[in-house]
């Protein structure tokens, strides 16, 4: 992760600067609701990777069921690729975004 | 239709988390089949066709980059989904180069990785065919913690394909599937994201026990 303080140098003729998002600002992993996967089956992975207990993961289950998407997980922008990746590889449909 | 996982006992050969499933020799039959056809969708490894021109370089293959654009096959989308942009987020055009880069450098691994779990599920069904007290016929597949694995992803993948050629969008047409009339196109296809279902759903009562 990046903390190093960046010295951008800037010319008069640049106009406001650009919005840079701000590295506190943390991302995180949405899963989202799909008619096929199991319900048992996201729970178990829910469980295996992220390593929830079980009323945990069966609770962030039951929010993608029953709202369309839960959020599973949150960090940096890196630590959420790799856990969208993951669910990706278990076949679960996930994205990650900017924490709002 | 009725073969479902069973745990093995620790001291089993598997190890500790193995399990078991019988298979008559239309099951095995229907199942390998259904892989090989996964098998197929997914590719070779290293990601979508003509990305590496056909070269057996091993080096180009390993710094092949994969494709930005999500497959146009509803079967492979759902497998290769993007990384940014879900529903009700934004998809702008930052967004957009957000999702191809991801996809540029992961897609070909992930692509890799479900087809070694399917080609293992294929070897697990082909050593019983050929172990089996009669050759061609069923059997029972064991397996250890790392095989159940394997075969639960592979499982997975399978309903996500079979389900998107059966075209389930949501809860409700999911549910119609069971009532589907004998004379429907549709209903062999249904039948097997069932029976695939009931078996994923014993895999995964053995690895939760």
């Amino acid at each position: 992760m990046s903390a190093i303080p960046l010295e951008v140098e800037r010319t008069e003729s640049e106009g406001a600067p650009a919005e840079v998002p701000s590295p506190e600002v943390p991302w995180v992993t949405v899963v989202h609701n799909d008619p096929v996967n199991l319900m048992s089956y996201v729970t178990y992975v829910f469980q295996t990777y992220f390593g929830y207990p079980k009323d945990k993961a069966k609770r962030l289950m039951l929010d993608v069921h029953h709202k369309g998407r839960a959020v599973v997980s949150s960090g940096s922008r890196e630590e959420m690729e790799r856990d969208v990746q993951a669910m990706h590889g278990y076949g679960l449909w996930a994205t990650l975004q900017r924490d709002r | 239709m009725a073969a479902r996982f069973e745990p093995l006992p620790d001291d089993a050969g598997e190890g500790r988390g193995g399990a078991a499933l019988a298979l008559d020799p239309a099951e095995l039959s229907i199942l390998r089949s259904l892989v090989v056809q996964l098998l197929e969708l997914v590719g070779p490894a290293g990601g979508a066709a003509g990305a590496t021109d056909g070269g057996a370089d091993p080096l180009e293959a390993l710094f092949a980059e994969g494709p930005t654009e999500p497959p146009s096959d509803p079967a492979l989308a759902r497998l290769f989904p993007d990384a940014y942009g879900g529903p009700g987020e934004s998809s702008d055009e930052e967004t957009r180069r957000w999702a191809a880069e991801f996809r540029r450098f992961t897609e070909p691994d992930l692509r890799t990785r479900k087809r070694e779990d399917g080609l293992a599920v294929v070897r697990s069904l082909d050593a019983v065919a050929a172990d089996g007290p009669v050759p061609g016929g069923g059997g029972v597949v064991r397996l250890d913690a790392e095989g159940c694995r394997r075969w639960l992803g592979t499982l997975n993948d399978l309903r996500l394909a079979v389900g998107a050629r059966l075209g389930i969008e949501d809860d409700e047409t999911s549910d119609r599937l069971i009532s589907l009339p004998d004379g429907d196109p549709r209903k062999p296809m249904a039948m097997a994201y069932l029976w695939l279902g009931l078996l994923q759903e014993s895999l995964l009562e053995t690895l939760m026990t």
